[in-house]
């Protein structure tokens, strides 16, 4: 069954593409880990998932996944650290994320949501946190908080931009055992990674990206030093006929 | 003289100083969790601009109507919302920045707002609708600064969550609600009534003052939201009182003597603020040394 569909997106900023004609698809409860050097359009893809850049070409289409029901782990670049708010106020805003429309936007937090993100700070490490600023946690800290409102959300489907960049080992280590976790509950989880032996350990599919798709599909598969190569190639310059990438019919309809 | 002279009889005594007082009050629970909000989101400036932009609405209908406290309202209402709607718009449908186009409408506006003045009215209006007086602040523009305090009481706490997250993680709020364009677009307005309500009293220049200054000294003393909230509305009130009381005794103009209350309120905060304080700073050096 499939969580989610690429259909020849092409994305640009500015009108310069960034990513070309990308097709394929998500089976449900898979892990996918997009490689590619800087440029290649990783997070750029991310952010057409959830909405966040219009494609100028071509559809994103979730499949029995509504596309509020997707939790997004941004780069920390984007969120402002020196807001006036607790690790548990954080953590509790995932639980927003539940409910209508009039819920998400005006309702307050239960007991039970309380007791939820309390469960969810414990789970990362972070015990006896609640009432501390967000400012004044590392970087590490911060990433283990942002996993903790991922938990509160309580997605079927999962995006993570770059979770591990700037992170030190021992936290990388936490918090993939909680992305083994996500896996393990079925829930389809997406990520943009630069380290091969995470991916290689931790995620079973692979879309290798470089402007445009490289190889999607079983990461032994797609990473083979012929494709990176590629990748790198071309990452560098811009290819105006690129192929569309075709992934296996039979594939996707598994 | 008597502490009741000093500190409650030109309240007591004069009804004009009443209407004042309960103008500035009104005008502090309105500007400053409006002002924290701007300070968050490091819109500082803005508040500023927005000031400027509402003055060509506010000088066409001072010339068209004098000193009529609904025309006012309504000229520099419409400025200040075109304003804010053309950034908006070439924000999202261009690459420039949100200050950027904020700054190069204000300029516009605020010079359309010179040039209309210094056509068809005098230097003394300019002086008016620049500098305001609370003194002369009437039951209907009190009444209309209170219910624009109202509004916007009731508008942060409807939308206070997505304003949060609008502050906070941007990206959030539009993944998980797609809200983050009309919460920012109720706040705007909200800056713009808050400024409209303002240069009534204080004058377009004047009104940010009391917007950002008990902000910006809150953010010296806590560092959660609720009692950022309390201690900035907590700082405009003591401002506008002692303004007041300071522009009584020593007979000097009462918008100025406001903001500069709150102007020693925020130098108070940044020697003593619990956050980062500079005094507390110098004496842990000393205390490092012994």
């Amino acid at each position: 069954m499939t969580a989610l569909t690429l259909e020849n997106l092409t994305l640009s900023y500015q009108r310069h593409p960034v990513v070309h004609h990308v097709t394929g698809a998500f089976r449900s409860g898979s892990s996918t880990a997009i490689v590619g050097p800087n440029g290649a359009g990783k997070s750029t893809l991310l952010k057409a998932i959830v909405g966040l850049l219009t494609p100028d070409h071509g559809h994103v289409r979730f499949e029995g996944v509504a596309r509020r029901q997707l939790a997004y782990l941004p780069q920390q670049a984007n969120i402002e650290r020196q807001f006036p708010i607790s690790v548990l106020d954080t953590i509790l805003l995932g639980a927003a994320h539940a409910g209508s429309r009039w819920q998400r936007w005006f309702g307050g937090s239960s007991k039970a949501e309380r007791e939820r993100a309390l469960a969810a700070l414990d789970q990362v490490g972070l015990t006896g946190f609640e009432e501390r600023p967000v400012g004044a946690l590392s970087s590490g800290q911060f990433q283990r908080v942002l996993f903790a409102r991922i938990l509160l959300q309580d997605a079927p489907l999962i995006l993570l931009d770059e979770p591990f960049t700037a992170i030190d080992a021992r936290t990388t280590h936490d918090l993939l055992r909680i992305v083994a976790h996500w896996q393990a509950e079925g829930r389809t989880v997406i990520a943009v990674l630069h380290d091969f032996e995470q991916v290689h350990r931790h995620f079973d599919q692979t879309l290798l990206l470089a402007k445009e798709c490289i190889g999607w599909g079983p990461s032994a598969e797609v990473l083979t030093r012929d494709n990176l190569l590629r990748a790198n190639g071309m990452a560098e310059r811009w290819v105006a006929d690129a192929a569309v990438c075709h992934r296996d019919d039979e594939e996707v309809a598994a | 003289m008597t502490l009741y002279e000093l500190f409650l009889a030109p309240f007591a005594e004069f009804a004009f100083m009443r209407l004042a007082l309960v103008g500035c009050f009104a005008l502090a629970l309105g500007c400053a969790p409006i002002g924290l909000f701007l300070v968050l989101r490091r819109m500082s400036l803005v508040g500023d601009a927005m000031s400027h932009a509402i003055l060509p609405g506010a000088a066409i209908a001072f010339i068209a109507y004098g000193l009529s406290l609904t025309a006012l309202s309504i000229g520099g209402l419409i400025a200040g919302l075109t304003v804010v709607l053309l950034s908006g718009l070439v924000t999202r449908l261009t690459q420039q920045k949100e200050d950027a186009s904020f700054a190069a409408f204000y300029l516009l506006s605020l010079a359309s707002g010179v040039l209309i003045v210094s056509k068809w009215g005098s230097n003394v209006d300019l002086m008016h609708i620049l500098f305001g007086t609370v003194l002369a602040v009437d039951p209907p523009a009190l009444l209309l600064v209170a219910g624009i305090a109202t509004v916007t009481l009731l508008g942060l706490a409807l939308f206070y969550r997505p304003l949060v997250l609008e502050s906070f993680d941007s990206e959030f709020l539009r993944v998980t609600s797609g809200g983050g364009a009309l919460a920012h677009f109720v706040f705007l307005v909200l800056v713009v009534l808050n400024l409209v309500a303002g240069f009534q009293a204080l004058g377009t220049l004047m009104a940010v003052g009391l917007m950002m200054l008990p902000a910006t000294s809150a953010r010296m003393w806590a560092n959660s939201l609720p009692a950022l909230l309390a201690i900035a509305i907590g700082f405009a009130l003591l401002a506008g009182y002692l303004g007041l009381l300071v522009s009584y005794h020593a007979n000097l103009p009462s918008g100025p003597s406001i903001i500069l209350m709150a102007g020693a309120g925020f130098v108070v905060s940044l020697l003593f603020g619990r956050q980062g304080g500079l005094a507390w700073r110098v004496l842990k050096f000393k205390h490092l040394e012994g």
